[in-house]
């Protein structure tokens, strides 16, 4: 019987070149984790320790001076948080309806597949496209102009199919059950929906909404043509006039700016804060989501 | 509130609700009806043929050309470069995260992808800048970084987010069965990984490289900022190239509205459009194929 069985020796090495090969072959996988975490390292240190010196109270409360090769950032900031206000304030409203509408109402008919698919595709359209969109709607046939409303706008369509996701995946985590308690106890299906529905699903809401918007404050290409504007003298704050915002500021000074070294340390004080505004806002979600899961354990 | 209110306040959101609803494919269907409107305005002076194989894009030139393959060979160039660092590095991130990590170490490295993810664009290209383009006019030896290689490269780090995070679910959603079945049979670690669960999460790992593929092409400021633009056909990664975005971004500013270069551009975003809309029903085609035969 001269078996298939292997030699004791062969067996042996069999097993050792299978044992270096899996060393390596793991071992390239821990590699590729390092390098992906030293992209990562690489880039938060070299925003915090070239942008930290930078940071300042008076940089961040001083509007900018002398071609913005000195001051502060305080119109663009400003700008960022008027920006993003008019964003939250058109997108949160009807990205919550629509996703009511989706999870509470809306049966499955090609209408609603057709709405659920479009909105899969929203969420894929670059940013850019948004911005050419929001040019054509509200700077040029709604006529108003290139300004904070038509830009934030523009910015709350971009929001829309990420608010709308995000609310209907924590509507569906709403047992039934909750619902039919409701309606037994004679509440209209509205009021179910605003008193039981929504109040429960809150900070799953919440938590969709705050990184959505984190997102959105840092976008840039959409508001290249819809209204933010290069340098604005004092501090800006009309819905309907040209603004300054952090990311268009950054990218203004690093591109635009005809003395580049001279503005380098303001670009990189700006791309702190900007981080900074965008981690804390994460951050904002992280904690919401926490305190909720601690509090239904 | 008597009876009647309250069944009119109900009949009143639930038609609220419902247009909302139809709302989001209105916006869907007004952006498509302007990017076609606009590109139909568009070929009404330019031949279509002429636009997809022209290898010039000078639309202020005397006699204009807009010729747009510079630039599509320029954003899949960008884009492809992108894919060679992210595709291996994100795959293998999400494999040593699904299978290798132990819980402490993978908490710690989710949320650091995510922080990568939060960073915006235009600080991603602002590094590119000034850290990145000094550092590769050194290496290579040219007077500036600014070029296809520095646009690879950050696009890689934008989409590695996307394809570690989605490829991690998918690989992380392959039921334990088929991994206890390899390892039963004698199988180590490293070939179970490559011969069962790679191949089984194939279809969620193909998805998560599209929804790469389609940021990439999408993203605008990073490629904008770092690669130059130069409307040339490139020849290779240290050529200057001005991807199809960056045209947008840069010309749309300067144009005067409703010329022949103002269409140009609304047809460069068509193509762009369904460039991405491609990359996506092929991720979501796959994902679709996985969820079907991995039901969890």
């Amino acid at each position: 019987m001269e078996s298939f069985l292997l030699t004791d020796s062969e067996n042996i090495m069999q097993f050792k070149t299978n044992k270096l090969s899996s060393v390596i072959e793991w071992g390239s996988l821990l590699l590729s984790t390092a390098i992906v975490c030293f992209f990562i390292a690489v880039i938060i240190w070299e925003i915090f320790s070239k942008g930290f010196s930078v940071l300042s109270w008076e940089f961040t409360t001083m509007v900018p001076k002398e071609g913005m090769t000195s001051g502060g950032i305080l119109t663009p900031i400003i700008g960022t948080v008027l920006l993003t206000l008019i964003t939250s304030a058109f997108a949160v409203p009807f990205g919550i309806c629509c996703a009511i509408y989706l999870n509470e109402y809306a049966e499955n008919t090609w209408v609603t597949r057709t709405i659920r698919a479009a909105i899969r595709n929203l969420s894929g359209v670059p940013s850019i496209i948004y911005g050419l969109f929001g040019l054509a709607l509200f700077v040029q046939a709604l006529n108003f102009g290139t300004s904070l409303v038509a830009a934030g706008l523009t910015l709350g369509l971009l929001s829309l199919p990420y608010i709308i996701t995000t609310t209907e995946e924590a509507l569906k985590r709403i047992p039934n059950s909750t619902r039919e308690a409701a309606l037994a106890v004679g509440a209209t299906k509205f009021e179910t929906i605003k008193d039981v529905v929504i109040p429960s699903a809150m900070s799953g809401i919440l938590t969709g909404v705050v990184l959505t918007l984190s997102r959105a404050a840092g976008e840039t290409a959409p508001i290249l043509f819809t209204g933010a504007a290069f340098y604005i003298n004092g501090s800006s704050g009309y819905v309907n006039q040209e603004f300054m915002a952090l990311p268009y500021h950054l990218y203004m000074l690093s591109t635009q700016h005809q003395s580049i070294d001279q503005v380098k340390p303001i670009a990189y004080g700006t791309a702190l804060v900007l981080v900074i505004v965008v981690f804390l806002l994460n951050l904002t979600a992280f904690y919401i989501r926490y305190k909720y899961r601690k509090d239904e354990n | 509130m008597n009876y009647k209110s309250r069944i009119t306040l109900d009949i009143v959101f639930k038609v609220v609700f419902k247009a909302t609803g139809y709302l989001v494919l209105a916006l869907l269907g007004g952006i498509f009806a302007m990017l076609i409107y606009n590109s139909i305005s568009f070929f009404l002076d330019v031949k279509p043929w002429d636009f997809f194989t022209g290898m010039e894009w000078a639309p202020t030139a005397k006699s204009p050309k807009y010729g747009m393959l510079p630039l599509i060979v320029s954003t899949t160039l960008v884009t492809f470069g992108a894919m060679l660092i992210a595709i291996p590095l994100g795959v293998g991130t999400a494999s040593y995260i699904a299978i290798y990590a132990k819980p402490r170490v993978k908490n710690i490295l989710k949320p650091t992808i995510e922080m990568l993810a939060a960073i915006p664009s235009v600080v991603i290209g602002f590094l590119g800048i000034v850290f990145l383009s000094p550092g590769i006019a050194d290496l290579a030896d040219l007077p500036n970084g600014l070029n296809a290689l520095n646009g690879a490269i950050l696009l890689a780090i934008m989409a590695l987010p996307t394809i570690i995070t989605v490829a991690e679910d998918a690989i992380h959603a392959v039921p334990n069965a088929y991994k206890e079945a390899s390892y039963g049979v004698g199988a180590n670690r490293w070939q179970t990984l490559r011969k069962v669960i790679i191949p089984a999460a194939a279809p969620g790992v193909i998805t998560a490289i599209m929804l790469g593929v389609g940021r990439a092409i999408g993203e605008t400021m990073t490629v904008l900022m770092v690669t130059g633009n130069a409307a040339l056909m490139p020849t290779g990664m240290f050529d200057s190239v001005k991807t199809m975005t960056a045209t947008i971004a840069i010309e749309m500013g300067e144009v005067p509205y409703e010329t022949t270069h103002y269409y140009a551009l609304y047809a460069i975003a068509t193509v762009l459009f369904f460039m991405t809309l491609f990359a996506n029903i092929v991720g979501e085609f796959f994902i679709n194929r996985f969820r079907k035969y991995h039901a969890v």
